[in-house]
Formats: C-alpha cells, sequence, structure tokens
C-alpha cells in the first residue's frame, strides 16, 4: 500500500529486479516526456512511488506503472497514441540526441 | 512464501483431443498430486484425480479489454485450491492442469494468473499446449479465429489423432501451425501418448533460434504474421519497456504473441514472453542458450508488419540513447 496515496501498489513486469529501479524511473520519464510532447501532455516522477501525467488545461492524473500510463495519458491527450504511427516515429527520429 | 504452483493451461478446438491427452498425461509416472480444473467434462473420466467442473464466468475489468478480462470462475476455483491445500485436504499438490473449453480464448485464463493481486504469488503460467486434430485442424483454422488464437498462444502444439491422417494431411497441418507459430514445437501424439516432460515447462524453453528466411520476410497466413526482429547490442531495458507498454496498450489485441530473448548488456538475456497484454514477468538467465547473442524477438500479430515494428522500436532506443 503507497502511504501517500493508499493506492494499491503490485509490481509491473517492466519494474527492475533488484537494484536500478530509481535510475529506470528517471529514464522512462525522459523517454515518455518525448514521446507525449506532441500531444499537449507531460509526465513527471512523484517520489519514486508513482507518476504523474499532466495536460496544458491544469489537469492531472496519478499512474503507477508504464500499463496504466498510456491509457490515461490517451485521455488526456484526447486522440489515440500509437507507437507505430508513422508521424510519431519520425517526430522521435528527429528528437532523439 | 512456498514456491508457485505450476499451471499449465491445455487448450484447443472442440473434440481436438484435450480430455484424452489430460488423461493419458496423468496416468504417467509423476503425474500424480495434480488438480484439474476443466470447463467442461469430456467424455472420457479422469479417474484417480481430483476433477473439478469450473462454469465460465468472466468478470469484465474497468478497461473492457477482452484479453484482459478475468476469469471470475477460475479465480474463484484456485483460491479454493489454495484454502484446502492449506487445510490439508488435498495432499500434496504440484501442479494444476486447467483444461478450457473447445472454443475459449487462453489470454483471459493468462491474465487472471499473471495479473490476480493474489494468484499472481501461488502460482506461476508453467505451459500453455494446444491440441489440434490432425484430419480437422486445417479447415477449422480456416474456419474459427478462436482456434488461431488458440495456436499462436501456444508452448507447444499437439497434433492429436496422427494415426488417422495421412502423412500429406500432417505435413500441410504442420506447415500452416509453423507459420503461424514458429517457436511452440508440434509434437505428433496418438490416444495421448506422450510424455509428460515434452509438453510440461513449455514458458521455460528457450526461444528456438530463427533461421535467415523468417528474419527478413517472416510467415504469412492470412491476416496473421509471424516475425521476428533480430539486432545486434545491448538494447536499453527502459527504452523496450516504454515502447512496448505504448504497443501493447495501442495494439495489444494484433498483437497475439511477443516472444524472446533479450541482450540488455548483462552476461545472460533476459527471457521475454507476452500474450496479447499479458507480459509475464520476464526471467533473467545466466547464460545465452547457444552462441547467438543478438536480441531476438518472435512477433505473431494480426495485420501489423515487421517493418513497422522494426522502425518504431529503433525509434524509441534512439530516444533512449539521447535522453
Amino acid at each position: 500500500m503507497c502511504p501517500l496515496c493508499g493506492a494499491l501498489l503490485t509490481e509491473h513486469w517492466s519494474d527492475p529486479e533488484g537494484g536500478g529501479a530509481r535510475r529506470g524511473r528517471v529514464l522512462r520519464t525522459r523517454i515518455v516526456r518525448r514521446v507525449l510532447a506532441g500531444f499537449g501532455v507531460t509526465l513527471s516522477d512523484w517520489a519514486g512511488t508513482a507518476y504523474v501525467l499532466h495536460d496544458g488545461k491544469g489537469r492531472s492524473e496519478v499512474v503507477h506503472d508504464l500499463t496504466t500510463l498510456w491509457g490515461e495519458a490517451e485521455r488526456l491527450a484526447g486522440r489515440p497514441l500509437d507507437p507505430l504511427d508513422p508521424t510519431l516515429v519520425a517526430a522521435l527520429r528527429r528528437s532523439d540526441g | 512464501m512456498a514456491e508457485p504452483l505450476p499451471v499449465v493451461l491445455v487448450t484447443g478446438f472442440l473434440g481436438s483431443g484435450k480430455t484424452t491427452l489430460i488423461s493419458a498425461l496423468l496416468a504417467q509416472p509423476g503425474m500424480g498430486e495434480t488438480v484439474v480444473l476443466v470447463n467442461e467434462l469430456g467424455e472420457v473420466a479422469i479417474d484417480h484425480h481430483l476433477v473439478r467442473r469450473v462454469d465460465e464466468r468472466t468478470v469484465v475489468l474497468a478497461s473492457g479489454c477482452v484479453c484482459c478480462t478475468l476469469r471470475g470462475d477460475l479465480q474463484d476455483e484456485l483460491r479454493d485450491v489454495l484454502e484446502r491445500r492449506a487445510r490439508g485436504e488435498l495432499g500434496v499438490v504440484r501442479r494444476v492442469v486447467v483444461e478450457t473449453t473447445g472454443v475459449a480464448d487462453p489470454a483471459p485464463v493468462l491474465s487472471t494468473l499473471v495479473g490476480e493481486p493474489v494468484l499472481r504469488h501461488h502460482f506461476v503460467a508453467e505451459a500453455v499446449v494446444t491440441t489440434v486434430d490432425a484430419v480437422s485442424g486445417l479447415s477449422t483454422l480456416g474456419r474459427h479465429p478462436e482456434a488461431v488464437k488458440q495456436a499462436a498462444v501456444a508452448d507447444t502444439l499437439v497434433v492429436t489423432k496422427a494415426d488417422t491422417a495421412s502423412a500429406a494431411e500432417v505435413t500441410a497441418l504442420e506447415g500452416r501451425l509453423r507459420a503461424l507459430n514458429p517457436v511452440a514445437p508440434i509434437r505428433r501424439v496418438s490416444f495421448g501418448a506422450i510424455a509428460p516432460d515434452v509438453l510440461l515447462g513449455g514458458r521455460a524453453r528457450p526461444v528456438v533460434a530463427p533461421g535467415p528466411e523468417r528474419e527478413e520476410h517472416g510467415h504469412h497466413t492470412g491476416e496473421i504474421r509471424s516475425f521476428t526482429l533480430v539486432r545486434d547490442g545491448p538494447l536499453d531495458w527502459d527504452a523496450f519497456a516504454v515502447w512496448l507498454t505504448m504497443l501493447l496498450h495501442s495494439r495489444g489485441l494484433d498483437v497475439l504473441r511477443v516472444k524472446g530473448l533479450l541482450d540488455v548488456g548483462e552476461p545472460g538475456p533476459v527471457v521475454l514472453d507476452g500474450v496479447q497484454h499479458v507480459v509475464h514477468r520476464p526471467r533473467h538467465l545466466d547464460a545465452w542458450p547457444d552462441d547467438d547473442h543478438r536480441t531476438r524477438i518472435v512477433f505473431i500479430t494480426r495485420g501489423i508488419e515487421r517493418d513497422a515494428v522494426l522502425a518504431s522500436l529503433e525509434a524509441f532506443v534512439g530516444v533512449g540513447a539521447g535522453v
């Protein structure tokens, strides 16, 4: 149970085993921000226990893992998020590095 | 906590020999102490084993996604197995076998095992075994999408009644099955006669190394495609996790299977195994199973092309390298 928000925390398949969890969250947050950059949604890490999605209209949503993150991000963005979308793939290629 | 109990899921279309296979399997040495949960009681009685009938009942989650639906019936039965075992009513239990109905989608069963907060700590999906009738299997695959799905998610494909079909029929069926699911070995059986260790432990088996043809072109059978992504050099796990979770969120219903070995820069690979939105906890191996240390990921998809998947993955990995 998360002491801050009371959410029932469960392991996600992508969580690293043992060490490296903190660094992994930082990297994931950065990568997701790049992906969501064109959708008016951004992401921040909440004390290493959750992620918080924000949109430009003052709305925010707390999520606990990458799987639930995409559904909420899609809702805030108001349009589908598809990693195979050629427009998104081209934008990510321009932004890497 | 005790080691999780292995669960073997036996699926296959109506009349494809699931019950015969289970009956023969349970008669083998070392297969006692097995609890069998069946959706439908077949004509062949399974003696000397605890057989529980499960009335199919599903719990639809808020997402409304069919493959993430929890099987409420199975939840109850598996919890009951835990409770009765704890009370000493079942004696020693070493394994659970779940037989699905002929038209069942195996994904919700896996979702229940992997995603249910209590069960995931007590059970582990050991293998999905799919039976296919040697005589009618080819036409069944052509007419019933449920049968295609059952074949695509298998860890082991069992061609049953092989003695009643012609060699040409069996060869044609096996060719179709290999195209549908290149990661599952195919075993021929008659009257369910097969050694247990051939069927069990499917998820623990390493991924079959794909040949060059499959790497480049993959296989198409109707809408279903199977192809392998092969990459040199370590793959950033965080970039990969962001990418795969987004892919499965967006296209999970059309990613029937994803299974592979990933080079994440450690001495051994990470074993990835997913069925639609359900991804098993990845396993870290101490060493590679062969001399090929490249990342190899087999995809079985409905209508999704290899080039689109590869371009997308590389774009995400590029972002990961730049942040």
